[in-house]
């Protein structure tokens, strides 16, 4: 199905199954234990051996030697593979550094090696006797250091101009020019990455963690060097990605390289300690930001740039992304610069782009407003735009930031909050934030296939995974919603490259996406029902388990009696996004206290307001915006992978080092959905909200923290050793 | 000091509780096999433990923590591995009426104890009051760090019941309230990157009978 | 992780006697610090010796009017007993600040006071590490060090200790007993328990090879305002950045110990005396002789700040 029009009225609108807040159908498989992850499949043939991953112990150089011999004769080892046994591997399109080191190594802990043995105990213990001397290389390391360096890139990542920025800005009566950072983050999701591999023949199947089913078999077979046609990766639970999941990564690659030496399945979890710097990580950012203001608050200049750093052949955080569209101004400018670094692999985290450059756009949003004497919620809404500001012929498809500020301050008693440091409360002193939330709305092609049988049950099979986001509840629920059956006759199958090829996880596309491609599969299997009842041409409704045309009527199920009937389809998308600007809005509002003595800041209170077209499951939608206040609120005080400039690695690997949130950090949260459904975007009319909740959290954060102390920090995270020393004397 | 160590009290010290004695009288001298199949094969010991309710006998490789023998030995692989060094809480289980991490503590150190996994609290069609709390209130999100939260929260209530005090216990010479601060605290101990937490509070407010 | 043989204690002073003939054995209790270290291999023991069927779980009152707290009490049981948390608030307060439920419930007291640091360049084995590995440098000083120390510090090391529990027990004069493969036993008193690192940051204790914690013992109770304030970036289940235990009394006398500054708890008599004086005082005097890095420096003007705040809470 291609979808170049907008949606007319469709059997989704009924909304009886779809937009209701239904519990997860896979709840009671996960709260009991029951819900099988990579690692945990018992069904794989043969019983597995275990892999453990040797790290490269230096972040940049070459391997003199490996000495692999005393690990081959410890106990129970059945096999060790480096890249000199390894055969020859490709590279995988997605993959910027080579999964599996040697001879150079290209980042810390890039796996030197994988044990196989008998015992996890066993290959742990003698991944620990392999000597490998390295030629440690000088690397750069330090992003200010390599800033000046750092390149312009093209196309869609080129620089921005419209207007005369320098012009508007230097002429503007009230003027913002600020620098602001972000740091390293990491996804630390709980699921380390893990795979199980097994080889028949020439045939592989690996059962793994991964949010894009058809990127990582298509690398997998890329790297292996082997038809894809001979891979099965599948991935039915995934103990979190936010962008870590994306690609293939070492657990993978080692456990099939580990299984074919070994002949036998291979299991790997890559360790806890190696996760931030053998995988992907969200790189740092410096950002400046100029505004220039009319005293009458109305933006005339924007300006935002940034620079970012990666290994060569990587890419940018595209921070200024948000400022193309985010408020008006005539005269506009964004840059975003590269330089190379030899840190691990930089690559997307939850809202790559917009997080972190909201986190600096909208403090310095709060900075001008201030400078202006204007409430930060009117301000922002004084410089909404209903067009892309860079193309103001181009409107946006829907466009409700407006009202989220608005209805926000209302829910919130934002017009309670004082001016900086004015609130007390015992020991703390407290403050309210504010910020905008923007993320664009993205489509993927995305297929699904959809049986009827003869009990009438519906069974979904698409290659789109779950990663907590809600997506076998949202399947089920629009399959139930274009069927006309209940919730419970209808299966769900997800995350096997044997089903077809779907939109995956990422880029807060997946909800949408993934069920507009069951929706053209469903589609067509109303067709091919009603054709086989023979109820001839008209109208059919499908509903409560039975299917109407004309004044014909029949159990869905009897169309299924001679046989199951199958059907397949995919959503494409066409040019709508061009005609119109597709994003999603919100407003985050915060309430924060700082220990006036010791400076610690903790959240009380967290509002957000989304505008994200159609919720097609609310309790699932509100569980993905609340998950985002949370890492927002880690974002905003406590995450950073903290970079050794001299040996070039991320020191606080583990979880106890890189702090997120625990539950004694986050308050009672609530989100608001505003209610609408956005023709333009999908048969289904939803759009993402996965990542809109994190964006601008760390900011409305921030800004409560300068409004609690009016200690102003824009080094991010807001850590008491940044602004200690700005707070009133205590003794 | 050295002789004020008065012989009296440390043997009160030293007093054998009446669970070691039990313990203690069940292995006789407390030498444990390291019986080794072959010359080069790691140390092994054996361990019976009462897991879900049911004896279970094993002969381990001393190295394995309580963690793996569940999940790789028994295929309990309900209990999580998020980190494998205490960090995260996802391998939470209940051990002898208390929650610890199983990740940190070697299996053949569990001679005699009964152990509760998540599968031993409840089952996908018969769910613990605490489990379904979770799936009424969307008490998580990718599911990994789930268990642990579950047994977590399941003893948690216990220890407040108990009057064991916490970190933002107002008074501690008083009995801790049943609270949601209290809970948000006790449960700091497992991590949930989803965050799912402030959904937690309400299913655990929810099974304690209080207003979250 | 190594192999390694196991068996079970059957009395302390045979359990002793076995740790001190054979080179490379470790008692084990809780194992929550121990077992996290040999699975990075930074502890490799080739036995280990479980003590946790000694006994040694009970708290008991001396004859001088304190507590005696067996090696093996729990964390959890110790932060709960009525009469610690009757006479030495303190105590309890610092041990339900550290760590997490789960980890009290295992960790014992001995094990607690024991503890390795948290330094991430002593945890990652591919870094030089003076403590780990004699002679290999210190990888902190110069690199990432926003956790560790700034007083009683060396070249050689600038690790802090972690425990909470130990500088609870600094500010109470608790000591230390042991028993050693002799069957002799002694008390040390808890501020020469831990070593400053010199030149040998290896050697962490006082306790000699095969000596086994038997209790800790408190002193009678000195009455006060007993109060635990530990400052760290989250709000739980995470190692301090600053912690203070303090006993104030009415007179505003006392004495104050901290936690995240240095390789032990850190108490300077001096410093106590100032207390009347007001935090800038007794910090003054606290960190007389602190080398603090680029990373770190703001803990001393963060212990400052909070000692103000306990010295205010004490005043009510």
């Amino acid at each position: 199905m291609k979808f170049d029009t907008p949606a007319g009225t469709n059997p989704i609108d009924r909304m009886t199954v779809v937009g209701k807040p239904t519990p997860r159908i896979d709840g009671p498989l996960k709260v009991s234990g029951a819900a099988p992850y990579a690692y945990e499949h018992h069904d794989v043939p043969g019983k597995p051996a275990y892999g453990y991953v040797l790290g490269a112990a230096v972040a940049k150089g070459t391997i003199r030697s490996i000495d692999t011999a005393r690990a081959q004769r410890a106990p129970g080892v059945l096999a060790v593979v480096t890249y000199r046994n390894a055969g020859k591997l490709g590279k995988g399109q997605m993959n910027t550094a080579k999964l599996l080191a040697g001879p150079d190594v290209q980042h810390y802990h890039q796996a030197v090696a994988v044990v196989v043995a008998e015992t996890f105990e066993q290959a742990r213990s003698a991944a620990a006797m392999i000597d490998v001397d390295y030629a440690r290389t000088d690397g750069a390391f330090d992003l200010l250091a390599a800033k000046d360096g750092a390149k312009e890139q093209g196309g869609n990542d080129a620089p921005t101009a419209v207007g005369d920025f320098q012009g508007a800005f230097a002429s503007s009566p009230v003027q913002l020019d600020q620098n602001y950072t972000t740091p390293d983050q990491s996804h630390a999701m709980m699921e380390p990455m893990a795979t199980i591999a097994a080889w028949e023949g020439e045939k592989l199947t690996v059962w793994t963690s991964n949010q894009m089913v058809n990127w990582s078999l298509k690398d997998l077979a890329a790297t292996l060097q082997m038809p894809v046609e001979n891979v099965r990766l599948i991935s039915p639970y995934i103990g979190g990605g936010f962008g870590g999941k994306l690609f293939l990564r070492s657990d993978a690659l080692m456990a099939s390289l580990g299984a074919r030496a070994a002949k036998r399945p291979v299991k790997v979890a890559l360790q806890r300690p190696l996760m931030a710097n053998n995988a992907t990580h969200r790189p740092s950012t410096i950002q400046r930001i100029r505004l220039g203001c009319g005293r009458d608050g109305k933006i005339a200049a924007i300006g935002h740039e940034s620079w970012s750093g990666d290994l060569e052949g990587g890419g940018l955080e595209v921070a200024v992304q948000q400022t193309k569209l985010l408020y008006a101004g005539a005269n506009r400018m964004t840059a975003m610069r590269l330089a190379v670094l030899d840190l691990p692999e930089g690559n997307a985290m939850r809202a790559p782009g917009e997080a972190p450059g909201l986190m600096a756009l909208e403090i310095a949003m709060d900075e001008m407003a201030e400078k202006l004497g204007m409430d930060p919620v009117a301000f922002r809404v004084l410089n909404d735009t209903q067009v892309d500001p860079e193309k103001p012929d181009r409107a946006f498809s829907q466009r409700n930031l407006v009202r989220c500020l608005q209805d926000g301050a209302t829910r919130f008693g934002w017009s309670r909050r004082k001016g900086p440091g004015q609130v007390r409360d015992g020991r703390w002193l407290v403050g309210m934030g504010v910020a905008a939330a923007f993320r664009n709305n993205l489509n993927m092609k995305s297929g699904a296939r959809v049986r009827l049988d003869g009990q009438g049950t519906v069974t979904v099979e698409t290659d789109m995974t779950d990663i907590g986001t809600g997506t076998y509840t949202i399947m089920a629920q629009t399959a139930a919603e274009m069927l006309g059956v209940p919730l419970a006759k209808v299966v769900v199958k997800l995350g096997d490259s044997s089903f077809p090829v779907s939109a995956g996880s990422g880029g807060q596309w997946g909800a949408n996406s993934s069920t507009a491609g069951l929706y053209a599969a469903c589609v067509k299997l109303r067709e091919a029902i009603v054709e086989k009842l023979g109820f001839g041409p008209g109208e059919a409704v499908f509903e409560g388990g039975q299917v109407h045309v004309g004044n014909r009527s029949a159990d869905i199920a009897r169309a299924a009696k001679s046989g199951e009937i199958v059907a397949e389809d995919s959503i494409e998308f066409g040019d709508l996004d061009k005609k119109f600007q597709q994003s999603t809005f919100g407003a985050h509002f915060v309430e924060a206290a700082v220990d006036r003595y010791t400076g610690e800041a903790r959240v009380r209170r967290m509002l957000a307001v989304c505008a994200a077209g159609r919720i097609l499951n609310p309790t699932a939608a509100r569980s993905q915006v609340i998950g985002a206040m949370t890492m927002g609120v880690g974002g905003a005080l406590m995450e950073e992978l903290a970079v050794d400039k001299r040996f070039g690695f991320f020191v606080n690997h583990d979880l106890a080092g890189y702090e997120v949130p625990v539950h004694a950090d986050i308050p009672h949260q609530e989100v608001i959905f505003i209610d609408e459904a956005d023709d333009k975007v999908s048969p289904m009319k939803a759009k993402g909200v996965g990542e809109l909740g994190l964006c601008g959290v760390g900011a409305a954060v921030a800004n409560a923290v300068y409004n609690a102390t009016g200690v102003r920090v824009r080094d991010y995270p807001i850590t008491l050793d940044k602004y200690l020393d700005r707070l009133g004397e205590v003794a | 000091m050295t002789q004020g160590c008065g012989a009296i009290s440390r043997r009160d010290v030293l007093k054998t509780s009446a669970a070691g004695a039990a313990i203690a009288g069940s292995l006789g001298t407390g030498s444990v096999a390291m019986a080794q199949a072959e010359p080069n094969a790691p140390p092994t010991a054996a361990v019976r433990m009462k897991v879900n309710g049911k004896q279970t006998s094993l002969t381990l490789d001393t190295r394995t923590t309580l963690l793996d023998a569940l999940r790789e030995h028994l295929k309990l692989t309900g209990t999580k591995k998020g980190c494998d060094h205490g960090q995260c809480g996802a391998c939470t289980v209940i051990v002898n009426g208390r929650r610890i991490n199983s990740c940190l503590t070697l299996a053949v150190m569990h001679e005699g104890d009964e152990v509760t996994t998540i599968e031993g609290l409840g089952t996908v069609g018969d769910l613990h009051p605490m489990q379904a709390a979770f799936v009424e209130h969307d008490g998580f999100q990718c599911g990994y760090c789930t268990p642990g939260q579950i047994c977590s929260a399941v003893a948690v209530l216990e220890e407040i019941r108990a009057g064991i005090p916490s970190h933002v216990t107002e008074d501690i010479g008083a009995a801790p309230g049943m609270t949601t601060l209290e809970m948000r605290e006790r449960m700091s101990g497992n991590i949930c990157r989803c965050g799912a937490y402030s959904n937690i509070a309400e299913a655990m407010a929810q099974v304690a009978g209080v207003k979250a | 992780m190594r192999p390694f043989t196991y068996e079970r204690a059957t009395s302390a002073q045979d359990a002793a006697a076995k740790a001190a003939a054979m080179p490379g054995a470790r008692f084990i209790a809780g194992g929550t610090n121990l077992l996290d270290l040999m699975k990075l291999e930074i502890e490799t023991p080739g036995h280990l010796i479980d003590v946790n069927g000694l006994g040694m779980d009970q708290i008991v009152e001396t004859p001088e009017g304190g507590l005696r707290i067996g090696a093996l009490v729990r964390n959890t049981d110790l932060a709960a007993d009525k009469r610690v948390r009757k006479d030495y608030g303190v105590l309890t307060r610092a041990l339900v600040a550290g760590a997490s439920g789960q980890l009290r419930n295992k960790a014992t007291t001995a094990g607690n006071l024991l503890q390795r640091t948290r330094c991430p360049y002593f945890y990652d084995v591919n870094m030089p590490c003076n403590k780990r590995k004699p002679g290999s440098g210190c990888g902190a000083i110069g690199g990432f060090s926003r956790q560790l120390g700034v007083i009683g510090t060396s070249e050689a090391c600038i690790a802090t200790h972690p425990s909470d529990m130990a500088v609870a027990m600094r500010v109470l004069d608790a000591s230390v007993e042991t028993m050693r493969p002799d069957g002799t036993t002694r008390a040390i008193p808890i501020a020469e328990f831990h070593k400053l690192p010199g030149q040998t940051p290896q050697t962490e204790t006082a306790l000699e090879q095969g000596e086994l914690i038997i209790s800790v013992a408190l002193p009678k109770p000195t009455g006060g305002t007993h109060i635990y304030r530990k400052v760290r970036d989250r709000a739980s289940y995470a190692f301090a950045l600053v912690s203070v235990a303090a006993v104030i009394g009415r007179d505003g006398k006392g004495a104050v110990a901290l936690g995240g500054v240095a390789p032990k708890p850190w108490r300077v008599q001096e410093a106590d005396a100032l207390l009347p004086k007001g935090a800038q005082a007794v910090s003054d005097r606290l960190f007389a002789e602190a080398t603090p890095r680029e990373d770190n420096a703001f803990k001393i003007m963060l212990a400052k700040r909070t000692i103000a705040s306990v010295i205010a809470e004490a005043k009510g």
